[in-house]
Parts: structure tokens; sequence; C-alpha cells
């Protein structure tokens, strides 16, 4: 080893930054450093000069305009009189409604059809293979298209669900009533549903742009404590079992710690359903679900729901047999077989492409568009930007958002992807 | 290979970059073609037909400009423009001027930075009904749903009529005109509001007009016409005046198929200024004198425009009503060429 | 022993009774009906649940078909022979595709220059042959005489010239022959497929392309003149800025030339011609190929140990996989005017192109990525040993694995991609579903026309579509070669 010679000491030369494996990497990325300042700076400029050609500027004000339009679905109180920044919150609580319903609904619907299309029932597994691949291979936006129109077309108008006095003294029934105990009415022009409103709510605080309702919140705040009481009687009863080997009897504790507390701050807040009644046109009081809502979830739950199938299909054909059968060897029973054995193995491979689907069904709520459905893309990005002019301001607000909403949603399900994974050591 | 195609259409917008600043009409002369923003196809005002040839009330003033300037009413690209998209492809130079039933408002013509350079059809926003709702005024509506097309002035005229009379009412938020006459016929909503000349052409071609009624209300005014970017006056003066040297030529008798022989025999001086016979108008615009003549000649006279598109012998049913000549109790009236 | 007792005893059965039949619920028809349909009270009440829902969905949509109408001029013609079928008759009227069906294929292309758009659809298939069957010869001599029977089928049926006919008939029978005697040389054919193409659909002048594909032969020349003696990055970047030179310079200035001393070209057609599913396939293939590369360096780019360029991959690819492909067409429409130098202003659908082929390389990159975590760690060691550096090793190991993972991920992507150019017509574009149809039903015969053009759509979407993902569950069986 002594004889080897020492490593060159030889100088630095201009040429190393290339040539020289510990150098070039730098050098590389001073270069992509450079390039894409330069890029950035090039966009700005050309930016910059554009809007002083125009005689433009970049300001957000023009959001606290009055908006002047009205919203058909609206989940926080609108008027036309709100500003442009209050429809813009109306238009993000409509995208993630449909978002937060299609998801559900998509995965129930996706789990459903994945199990039937391994089902023995050979014209199930049949019907259920069409299912998925006429949804899977026709665009979305021809689904929802169509799906908008027989939702119109086939449920009764308002004016069905009329008694006249005629009809009254005759004993006829009208052509139509409501459903599930006379408060949900399925109409044309929309599903009116009961609204839950309270009679001593405790009003909401004010902070500037956005207010706090505090009735919500103190709800969300009961029912996080309740599951955290809950969460600690379950762990409880765990370390008796470990120390004692007997599990207490919790389900009615928990039943009473989970319901109790809410449902008693419910009634003292006066909880009563507001049922829609018939009026000269239409229903009123209630929520209205619009057609262009629910046939955009409904086409977003059809369209997911067959990719969230292949995937669930693909999960389950993933556990080999061998853990079914071992699972019997050790004498568990069916049921716990699948949910300790095949599930928490066919989640692993389920979760990642899930992911990714939860991601494209809240991208594609943008392609409400093409049934007016006033989401963040018909309010910031529709009215308002042709209403006020600023498309730079609306469109990079408006990605902004979306990204946002992107990335909270991988990071909620990544941290969830963790938990299930495989935790090889 | 696109990324060339990119680059080099890049450079070469790069070069053209100087020369769009300075004047349409030269940029139209020198590509030889006029590219007019159009709708995606709104009945009677501008679609194609099967052969791919535009047709249409708006259309038809896109190739009398094109007459005018370039000597062939062929020579126009139509680029189709969303309610979204219309106002930012003219700003950022995609069209040369923007020919697509867009309202003259305030706001647009100043912060937008644009200019309407005449009004070619006076709309106003109505209400259609069906009879059997028994409604005959739009103030009975309190309380209805309302179909209406995202993306228009309508949406806040419908806004500000509903608060002036102390009404409620639902809105129907739908995307295009086929999509509110599919909700209206389903009932759906109680009332559909667009332009009245959008009404009438929806009711015109449904299967049963007899059964649905326009209501009288007009709730706003809706000046449609022309759009040129601001600052570009000349260009705006070419659109404005082969506008009117159409309205001029309805007013003094002119048509199609007279216009050789009116510019051969007239002895009417205005019609002599008009027809490029006498006087340099044409010069005065950068364009030739004989402008208007292959305008008229190319498309008829605004009235001829009208009836062939729109007019009462069309399907489509629209009277001439506010568009009338000033002659005749409308408004359309051109300022004199002289 | 047991052959005596049989022989002997003669109550001993000698001869095998013949089988008797299965009962009659284990045979034949009611077997399969018994196992595959009603085996338990949950299966049967799911069949039967099936079986009602086909029935609704038959009895509602039969009527309407069986009364369709072909030859009519307008819808309300339809409506009257409908209607002569009897009280409340529905039928579909077909009349329209009858009528509109070149607008949701073609859009505005010129219709005596259809050919054009067929051949070059055509050689598509020809061009990509070499890609999927790499020396494959009967392969590729499969495809190619698919693609040139289906051309000229197509270029017949459509009426088109016997000139032309016979010339794309000489053509496809060349490219034959040349699958037959050399399958690898038909690689040329996939090299200089975008240009030809680009020719073929566009039209102008024959210079533009060739001049275009000048520059990468410029850069393919210095890069060769100068490797041995500056190495590879020095020489391929000096290579670029010769190639971007040129392009940017004499590129256009020298079509020019040479277009007005010898002008060859087809007709040209402009972008606002384009519409239907030649828009749809057009922006669809273009996006697709383009990302190609793009995604490879930016899945490079994200497993890079170099901090800055693996941050920039992956913000890039984080913030367009992040908002949806609509906000994106906006911003081709609406916002490319802020961000090019003032005045700049090019085809709308090469705006749309470039934004398409940035979100599918973002989505390209996650696919390759995949397809490079799935190779063993071992084949990067091994690269490494044997001396091989950072893009040779990819080149010749890396790479060429893990894009044979990855081709059933770039299908689908390609399919969801194209079921995706539906969107275009947000911004004012031609597309097949919403664009053309609203095109037709502006006019006065079809105005209120509404569930067949989406079906007609629809139906070309899926048989599209389906064969392509058949195509790639095929290849899927085909390229798994299980090596962990």
């Amino acid at each position: 080893m002594a004889l080897a010679p020492d490593a060159p000491k030889d100088s630095f030369r201009l040429s190393m930054l290339i040539y020289d494996t510990r150098f070039r990497a730098m050098t590389i990325q001073v270069i992509v450093l450079i390039l894409f300042g330069l890029a950035v700076a090039w966009l700005l400029n050309n930016t910059v000069q554009n809007l002083a050609a125009k005689g433009k500027t970049f300001n957000y004000s023009f959001l606290w305009v009055r908006a002047g339009y009205d919203i058909e679905q609206t989940l926080i109180p609108y008027t036309n009189d709100s500003t442009h920044f209050r429809a813009l919150l109306v238009g993000l609580t409509n995208t993630l409604v449909v978002a937060l319903v299609g998801c559900i609904g998509a995965t129930i619907l996706g789990v459903i059809v994945g199990v039937l299309r391994l089902s023995k029932n050979w014209l199930v597994a049949r019907i259920m293979t069409v299912y998925v691949e006429i949804f899977r291979n026709i665009p979305l936006l021809l689904w929802i298209l169509i799906i908008y129109v027989p939702i119109s077309e086939i449920a009764p108008a308002p004016s069905a669900f009329r008694v006249t006095e005629e009809m009254q003294a005759a004993g006829q029934a009208p052509a139509a009533s409501k459903i599930l105990f006379d408060t949900v009415a399925v109409t044309n022009r929309g599903i009116y549903a009961p609204l839950p409103l309270f009679s001593r709510p405790l009003g909401s605080v004010d902070l500037g742009p956005v207010s706090l309702n505090l009735t919500f919140l103190s709800i969300v705040a009961v029912l996080g404590a309740s599951i955290l009481a809950y969460r600690a009687l379950r762990a409880r009863a765990r370390a008796v079992q470990e120390a004692t080997g007997v599990r207490p009897v919790t389900w009615w504790k928990s039943l009473m710690i989970l319901v109790l507390p809410t449902a008693l701050l419910l009634a003292a807040m006066g909880l009563h359903l507001e049922i829609p009644e018939l009026t000269r046109f239409n229903f009123t009081g209630g929520i209205l679900l619009q057609h262009a809502f629910t046939a955009l979830t409904l086409a977003l739950i059809l369209y997911t729901g067959a990719f969230i199938a292949e995937i669930v299909r693909a999960g389950i054909l993933a556990v080999s047999k061998g853990q079914t059968e071992a699972a019997y060897a050790l004498g568990l029973r069916p049921n716990r077989t699948m949910s300790l054995i095949i599930l928490p193995q066919a989640l692993r491979v389920i979760i990642p492409p899930l992911i990714s689907q939860y991601l494209n069904l809240t991208k594609n709520t943008s392609l409400g568009i093409a049934v007016s459905y006033l989401d963040l893309r018909g309010t910031l990005g529709g009215i308002t930007l042709n209403q006020t002019g600023r498309e730079l301001e609306c469109m990079l607000l408006m990605m902004l958002i979306y990204l946002t909403i992107s990335l909270i949603i991988s990071a909620v399900m990544n941290v969830y992807n963790r938990s299930v994974r495989l935790k090889e050591r | 290979m696109h990324k060339t195609i990119l680059i080099g259409a890049l450079t070469a917008a790069g070069l053209a970059a100087g020369a769009s600043a300075a004047a349409t009409v030269d940029d139209v002369k020198a590509r030889g073609e006029l590219i007019c923003g159009s709708n995606t196809g709104l009945t009677g005002f501008g679609a194609p037909d099967a052969n791919g040839n535009w047709q249409g009330f708006d259309v038809a003033l896109c190739r009398a400009i094109a007459a005018a300037v370039l000597g062939d009413p062929n020579k126009v690209r139509f680029v189709p423009t969303t309610g979204e998209t219309r106002f930012t492809a003219l700003a950022s130079g995609e069209v040369d001027v923007l020919i697509r039933n867009s309202t003259w408002t305030f706001s647009r013509d100043t912060e937008l930075a644009f200019d309407f350079v005449a009004v070619n059809y006076y709309d106003g926003q109505g209400f259609m009904v069906k009879k059997d709702l028994g409604v005959a005024s739009a103030k009975e509506l309190d309380g209805a749903t309302v179909c209406i097309q995202t993306g228009t002035t309508t949406e806040l005229n419908l806004a500000d009529f509903f608060k002036a009379n102390n009404m409620t009412y639902t809105p129907v938020n739908v995307q295009d005109d086929s999509q509110a006459q599919q909700q209206y016929l389903a009932g759906a909503c109680d009332a559909y509001t667009t332009d009245a000349s959008g009404l009438a052409a929806s009711r015109a071609t449904m299967a049963d007009p007899e059964n649905h009624i326009i209501l009288p209300e007009i709730i706003s005014k809706e000046p449609l016409g022309p759009v040129v970017r601001h600052g570009d006056n000349n260009w705006g003066d070419i659109v404005r005046w082969t506008f009117y040297a159409l309205v001029t030529a309805e007013e003094k008798g002119i048509t199609a198929a007279n216009v050789e022989e009116v510019a051969a025999s007239s002895t009417d001086p205005e019609v002599r200024r008009l027809l490029g016979v006498e006087g340099d108008m044409g010069a005065k615009i950068g364009l030739d004198n004989e402008f208007a003549k292959r305008a008229i000649a190319a498309v008829g006279n605004y009235g001829e425009i009208f009836e062939a598109n729109i007019g009462e012998a069309t399907p489509i049913g629209l009277a001439r009503g506010l568009n009338a000549l000033w002659t005749q109790g409308g408004l359309q009236y051109a300022p004199p060429f002289r | 022993m047991s052959e005596t007792h049989a022989a002997t005893v003669s109550y001993v059965r000698d001869t095998m009774l013949p089988p008797a039949e299965a009962p009659v619920t284990e045979r034949g028809a009611i077997k399969w009906l018994r196992e595959n349909l009603f085996s338990g009270w949950l299966n049967t009440l799911l069949t039967l649940i099936a079986l009602y829902i086909i029935f609704v969905a038959v009895r509602a949509v039969m009527p309407w078909l069986m009364n369709s109408v072909w030859n009519a001029a307008s819808l309300g013609e339809c409506r009257q022979i409908v209607a002569a079928a009897g009280e409340g008759a529905t039928g579909a009227c077909w009349a329209v595709i009858r009528d509109r069906w070149h607008q949701y294929m073609f859009g505005f292309y010129p219709r005596e220059l259809y050919w054009r758009p067929v051949l070059a659809f055509g050689l598509l298939f020809v061009a990509l042959a070499p890609v999927l069957y790499y020396g494959n010869r009967r392969a590729e001599l499969t495809l190619t005489a698919t693609a040139g029977a289906f051309v000229i089928a197509v270029l017949f049926a459509l009426g088109t010239p016997f000139g032309i006919v016979a010339a794309v008939t000489v053509l496809m029978a060349a490219l034959l022959a040349l699958a037959w005697a050399a399958p690898k040389r038909l690689v040329w054919v996939t090299v200089f497929y975008a240009p030809v193409c680009y020719l073929l659909l566009w039209g102008g002048s024959v210079w533009a392309p060739v001049t275009a594909i000048a520059g990468f032969a410029l850069l393919a020349a210095v890069f060769v003149a100068l490797q041995p003696r500056v190495g590879v990055p020095v020489a391929l970047g000096a290579g670029l800025v010769a190639a971007v030179l040129w392009w940017a310079y004499p590129d256009a200035t020298v079509a020019r030339a040479l277009s007005s001393i010898l002008p060859i070209g087809l007709t040209a057609v402009p972008s606002t011609q384009f519409g239907g599913f030649l828009l749809a396939i057009t922006i669809g293939v273009t996006a697709i190929s383009f990302s190609l590369p793009l995604g490879i360096l930016l899945a490079l780019g994200r497993q890079s140990n170099m901090l800055i360029v693996k941050a920039l991959s992956v913000g890039f690819i984080e913030f367009i996989r992040g908002v949806p492909l609509i906000t994106l067409l906006f911003t081709a429409s609406l916002l490319l005017q802020y961000f090019l130098p003032p005045g700049t202003n090019f085809d709308i659908i090469l705006r749309v192109i470039i934004l398409v082929t940035f979100f599918a390389a973002a989505y390209l990159a996650e696919v390759i990525r995949g397809g490079l975590a799935a190779l063993p760690r071992g084949q990067y060691e091994a690269a490494d040993s044997l001396g091989l550096d950072y893009w040779q090793a990819q080149r010749l190991v890396i790479l060429p694995q893990a894009l044979k993972i990855s081709i059933p991920g770039i299908v689908s992507t390609f399919i969801g991609l194209f079921k995706d150019t539906t969107l275009v017509s947000f911004v004012g574009l031609m597309d097949p579903l919403r664009g053309v149809t609203q095109i037709v039903r502006a006019d006065i015969n079809w105005k209120g026309i509404y569930w067949e053009p989406y079906i007609f759509v629809g139906a070309i979407f899926f048989l599209m579509c389906y064969g392509m993902s058949r195509y790639s569950m095929y290849l899927e069986r085909k390229l798994r070669t299980d090596h962990r």
C-alpha cells in the first residue's frame, strides 16, 4: 500500500468543471439554475411589458367588488350583493362538495363493482365488465352531458305535486309525492331535501372577508372531543385485555360517548328540519340540489367508479390464494380472514392508484363547465373573470387553489398510505 | 418537428410584432385574409353549413369588410370564440375584428380597451315561458326558476331585474343555447331568458312553437356590434364605415343586384360618393374609392342581410323592430357620407 | 387371483354398466344456468335484478332505435316521419350524422383533400411498426399491409380521384416491399414521419419541413464532429446551440428562398379548418410523441442526485399534475399572450398542443419513473461495474428495460389524453364532441337535436379507446418478464 503513489494533487482546471465527475454535477446544476432564472425573468419581463401595453395592473382588489350575479347552489350565505371573493368561496365549497361526494360514492361503487366482477354469477360479472369498459373508454365530458338530460326529463315537474281543491274533493292523489316520510321532493328542477336549521344558533364571528360559523365549529369541537374520548376508552379496554385477558364490554359506553354529547348540543341549539313546501312555481325552503350538481356528481361517480373497480379487482387478485388457505388452516373464520388477512394486503396494492383516482376526480370536477355547475372554475374562472376581464389574476389564483387542494389530498392520502404500508424491518 | 415550427412561428411573430402594433389594415392586406372572430355556432347569426361555409347575419358583415378591404368576400378566416375566450382573442391580435353578438357596455369599452364601432343589431333580453304556465308578464315571475346562459351579460341583467322588482328567482345555469332549450322543454325551468333574437330562434325550431310565448318585457338593452382593439382608429373607421355603407345602401335603395346600375346612373351626390363615382371617400380611410360598392355587391345592403339570415322569411322569423331604418321607426341610422 | 375369482363367481358383474346420465340439474344448459346464475339465494337475486335492469334498458331504448330515420333533410322532417309511425312514437334521427359525418371526422378540412389526413393516419401505423415490433418482419409486414389496405379502402369509399389512389397504392406497396426486404430500415419511416405528417396535414411548401430537418442534421453533424474531441456534453450543447441558431435565423429565410426557386408543395390548409376526430387525433398523437422525450428527461431528473434538477423536475411534474387540464387549456387560450413577448401571436391549436404536451409529459414522467423504479437495483450496479457512464448506462441498460415495462402505462396515458382532447371545445376549437355538435346544432335544420351526435361520437371514442386498451393489456401480458 505504501508503494501506491499518492493521488495526483492536480490543480484545478476549468475543464474539470465538465470532465471531472466531482464537479460536473455542480456545473450542470448551476447552468440549469441560470437557465431557469433566465426563463423566469423572461416570462416576468414579458408579463410586465404586456400588462403595461394593455394598460392593466396586476392586483386582486377586484375580489372585493360587488359580484352582481347569482349562484344557484350556495352552501355558505351568498347573494348577488356579495363580493367576488365570496363568490370564489361559494365556488370553492361547491367544488369541494362535489369532490367529497364523488370520492365517497366512487369508492363505494368501485368496491362493489370490483367485487361483483369477480362474482361467479356469469350475468352479473358480464354486466359489470360491460359497465367498466363502457365508462372507461368514453370521455367523461360525454357522460356529464348525457346524464344531465334524462334526470331533467324523467322526474316529475313541481306542479305534479300540487293537490288542488277539486282533487281533494274527488279524493285523488297528486301525480307525484314527496318521498322519505314526505320530506324529499325529486323534481325535474332538482332534488329538494330538508335543511337542518337551528332555532337557537350560536351566531358567527366576522373576521373580515371570512366569517366563522360558531354553530358549526361547536359541533365539530364536540364531535372531535367525543372521538378522542372514544379512543381513550378503547385504549383502556385494550390495556385491560392485555393485562387480564378479558376485554371489558364497551359497546354501550362508546355509543354513549360518541352520540350523546352531540345529540345534546344539537337539541340545545334547537335542531329542526326545514321541509320544502310547494309554492306558485316551485318548492321553497330546504336545500336544492340542482341537476348540474347531480349530473356532475353522478357522472364522476360512475366514471371514476369504473376505474376504481379495476383497481379493486387487481388488488384482490394480487393477494395469493395461499393466504386465504393459510388463514383457514389457522382456524380463522371467513370474515376474520377477510378483515385480518386479505384486505390489509389488498389495500397495500389498492391505495396508491386509488389516491391518483381521487386526485383525478377532484381535478375533473372542473368539467362542471359543461353543465355550468358554478364551481371554482365557474365562479372565479368563469363569471368573475368574464365580468372583470382580469384573466391573469383569476387564472393564476384558480390554479393555485386547485394545486393546493391536490397537494393536500395527496399529502393526507400519503400519510394514510404510509400507515398501511408493509413495514419491512 | 413542431418545436421547429414553434420556433419558426415565434421568430416570424417576433419579426411581425412591430408590424402588428402598427395598423391592422396593413396586416390584413399583407396576409391577404381577414380574420374574423365569430361565434362557435349561433343559429342565424353565424355558423358554418354542411360544406363548411360560414353563413349568418354577423358573418355577412365580416364578408362585407373583406370585400371592402381585400376585394373578395371569401378571403375571410373565421375563428370561433367562446364567451370566455372572445375578448382575449381580440386583445391578443388573434382576430382582426370580433363580430360575435357582443354587447356594448361601458366597462368593455373602457376597461378592456376595445372600441365598439357600430351597432349592427339592437337586441334586448327577454323571457320565454310555456303558455300553460299562465304568465302574461315578466313581473309575475316571482319565485320562478329561470334558465340562463353563463358567461354573458344576461346573468347580471337578470339579477338586476328581479332585484328592481323586489322578486326572487332560482337560476339554472346552462352552458349553451341547446342545453337551455332542452332544460326549458323538459320543464327544468319555468322561463328561459336570453337575447330576444335567440329566444325567437329557439321558439321557431321547437316542435310546438304555438305553446310557447315570449313575454313582452325586454329587461335590458343589448346593442350588439363589431368590436376592434382600442387605439387603431383607422381600422375602426374601416369597420364602422363599411357597416354604415350597408345601412346607407338600404336607405338609398341600393341592393346587391342593382349596385352597378345605380353607380352608373344615380345622380344623388351622396350615392355617388358612397359608391366611389365621385369624391375620394375610400382614400381617406386607406382604401380605394369603391370599397363600399364592393361590400354592397358582395353581401347586399343591411336590409337584404337581415332578411336573408334572420328576417321574417327565414325560419327564425325576426321582425325588423328596433333594427328598422330610422326612416321606418327603427334605430338604424347611418351618419352621412360626406 | 382376482381374475379367476371374477370369472368363476357368477354374481360378480363382468361388464361395466354404462355411466348413468347426470341428473337433469347437472348437465347442459341447466347446469350452466344453475352454476353460473342461480347458485344460491344471493346469486339468484343478483341475476333477477340484472335481468330486470336489462329489460328496463331495452324497453326504453328499443322503440327509439327501431324508429330510426336515416333519410331526412332536417330535424322537422325526421319528426314528421317518426310521427307517421304512430301516436307518441319516438325515434332516432340519424339523418344528421348522414348529413354531417364528414364534419365530425375532418372538421372543415377541404373535402377534396381528405386523402391527406387519411394517408397521414395510415402512415402513422407504418411509422409505429418499428417502434412496436422492431426487426420482427412478420408483425411489421402485417401492420404495414393492414394500414395500406385501410388507407386504400377508405380512399375508395371517399371517392378520391383515381390518380391519387394509384399514387397512394404505389407508396404503400413500396413500404410493404421495404418491410419485407429490410424490416429494420422501416425505422426511417418513423424518423421522417413527423415532417411528412406535418406536410400532409397542413400542406404548404415542402421546403419548410426540409429546412427544419436540416436543423437536426446540423445538430448531428456538429455533435459527430466535436464529440471525439470535447466529449458528449459539450458536443451536444454546441450542436443544440447551432441547431437553435439555424432555426431562429436563416431557417425561415432559406425555406422562403428555396420555395421561390422551386415552388413545390401541397395546398396549404390553415389550422382553423381542423376539427372533429382529425383534430382530436392530431392533438393526441402530437402531444404524446413530443411528451415522450420530455417525460423521459423529467423522470430522469426526478431520480437524479442533483438537487436543483430534481427540485425543478418535481416542481414541474407536481404543478402540472395538480391542476386540471382545463385550466391549462385556458392558459393556452387566455394567458400565453401575457407570457410571450408583446405582439407574439400564433395558432391556438399550436398553443393547445404545447400545453397538452406539457400535461402529457408530467403524466408520462410518472409512468416512466414507475418503470425505472421497477428495475432491480442490480441492473444499475451491473451497468456501473461495466464502467458505463451515466448516459451510456441509461441508453444501453436502464431505459430500454424501463421503457419496455412502461409501454402499457404509456398507452393508458395516451387513452386518457385522447379522451381529454374533447376539452379543447372550451377554448373554441372544433372537437368532435361539443365543438362540431354545436356547429351542427346552429344549423336551423338540426337545431334541437341532442342525443344522436353524442351517441355517434361516443361510439367512435369507445371503439378507438377500447381497441387501444385491449392492445395495452395484450402488451402487458407479453412483456411480463418477472425478473424479481
